[in-house]
């Protein structure tokens, strides 16, 4: 199959060109993090970080709202969708992330109602066709996904559903680059913003970013050809000194982003702390429900025990989302952590790094 | 999770703009995706399309600029290769 807007940025010749260009210009070592998990992949998958020079190190960042949704968040999920009363909605990636003890599809293999959905709007129309059952929506996700989940409550309210929640577990990404910039050991030298993102937030809330710290943040996409412009566009930068915010991805992104989107997730949902698994909590990073819409909060509408739950000791999955640490360097890599019995997240996630690394490379060493 | 399709919009439905809906059309494939962050979108416009929703519609200007300028980069780096070779 072939798609119109996507096989134009995989042209084999054109990065080459690239790739050549990034290696005359690039003078010295630099370390740039591609933010978006979706951007790991593809990256990992078109073995992009191996034609780069060596003087360009790509370190994947904690963009893979799967992965960092907290273990107890997981582990209410399980709680839930095991109700007989529950048809619990959620997107494909969540179904293999390990909670405290088991994933949702042991749930599902006990006789849960657990059904995937393409789209939040999926689980209303759901919730429309089964009003004797309550239908909850697993809201995960960055910025990118905030609002279709928003517009799903907004439709909720509208239709008068009394039988639909979420179970809300929002990730932003400014406070969680601001989190790595400020960390004393920060190795990132410039950033390859997360396109969809933007697409829908715009760029403004980078600038300060870009100032404070004095790093090149540059949105990029996620083809191959746009991936290695966004490199050139941050090598560019830190050659010449400079640290602002340039779009490598303007035939998506406004510098103002979608107002519609940004519109929706504002009147449904407000600011707040968010835990981060592997990365403990970071102020102002997440996302929930406003008071006007509590009655659509599944952590209100169903009571539960579950407190404080730990993370297995032997994951690593903070330093790879760091970018401390390449999957492949785990101990556990491979061996008492895989896709079909995974320690952590990342390794499960179409996003995850760990993932990635698992799918396109194998149990090859790499460095 | 992020995630995100460029399809072509080829029928729209509805008026409401909560329940504006299109059908989308990725290479053939084709769902009913909602238009309701993208209101301006008309027929035959390439939309950005995330978990059944055009979070984005395509700047062809800027898309076509991009793919010009690869063309140069690789033209200019052709050149350059046969200067040294």
């Amino acid at each position: 199959m072939s798609l119109e807007h996507v096989d134009e940025y995989r042209d084999r010749k054109a990065i080459g060109a690239l790739v050549h260009a990034i290696e005359r210009e690039a003078t010295k070592p630099w370390t740039l993090m591609e933010v978006c998990g979706g951007q790991t992949h593809s990256i990992v998958r078109y073995g992009l970080d191996q034609l780069l020079p060596d003087t360009i190190e790509l370190v994947h960042g904690p963009g893979c709202p799967v992965c960092v949704t907290p273990i107890g968040m997981i582990d209410r999920a399980l709680e839930l969708a095991a109700r007989p009363e529950v048809i619990f909605c959620t997107f494909g990636d969540m179904l293999r992330v390990p909670g405290s003890s088991e994933d949702l599809y042991h749930v599902k293999a006990r006789g849960g109602d657990v059904r995937i959905v393409y789209s939040p709007l999926d689980a209303v129309e759901l919730a429309a066709t089964e009003p004797a059952r309550e239908v909850v929506f697993f809201a995960i996700g960055f910025e990118t996904t905030a609002p279709a989940n928003a517009m799903a409550v907004a439709m909720a309210e509208k239709r008068g559903l009394g039988n639909f929640s979420i179970l809300a577990s929002h990730v932003l990404v400014p406070p969680a680059i601001e989190a790595l910039l400020s960390a004393p050991d920060n190795r990132v030298q410039g950033f390859l913003a997360a396109g969809h993102v933007c697409a829908v937030m715009g760029s403004a809330e980078y600038e300060p970013l870009a100032r404070r710290y004095r790093v090149p943040i540059v949105i990029t996409g996620f083809e191959p050809l746009e991936l290695l412009s966004g490199i050139l566009a941050c090598v560019r930068q830190l050659e010449a000194g400079e640290a602002k915010v340039d779009n490598a991805y303007a035939r998506f992104v406004r510098s103002a982003g979608n107002p519609h989107a940004i519109a929706m997730l504002r009147r449904v949902f407000e600011v707040a702390p968010q835990t981060w698994r592997g990365l403990g909590e970071i102020p102002a990073s997440g996302l929930i429900l406003r008071s006007a819409f509590a009655r659509f909060d599944a952590t209100k509408r169903f009571s539960s025990d579950i407190g404080v739950v730990p993370e297995d000791p032997e994951c690593q999955s903070g330093d790879i989302l760091r970018g401390r640490l390449k999957p492949a360097a785990c101990t556990a890599f491979g061996t008492r952590c895989t896709p079909e019995n995974p320690l952590g997240a990342p390794m499960v996630s179409n996003e995850g790094a760990c993932a990635a690394y698992f799918r396109y490379r194998g149990l090859t060493p790499t460095t | 999770m992020c995630l995100a399709l460029p399809g072509r919009v080829v029928e729209l439905f509805g008026t409401d703009p909560l329940e504006r809906t299109a059908r989308v059309s990725f290479g053939g494939v084709s769902r009913k995706i909602s238009l309701a962050f993208t209101p301006e979108a008309e027929l035959g416009d390439f939309v950005l399309v995330h978990v059944g929703v055009a979070i984005a519609i395509l700047d062809e200007e800027e898309a076509q600029s991009s793919l010009a300028a690869f063309a140069e980069l690789e033209a200019l780096e052709a050149g350059d290769g046969d200067v040294s070779s």
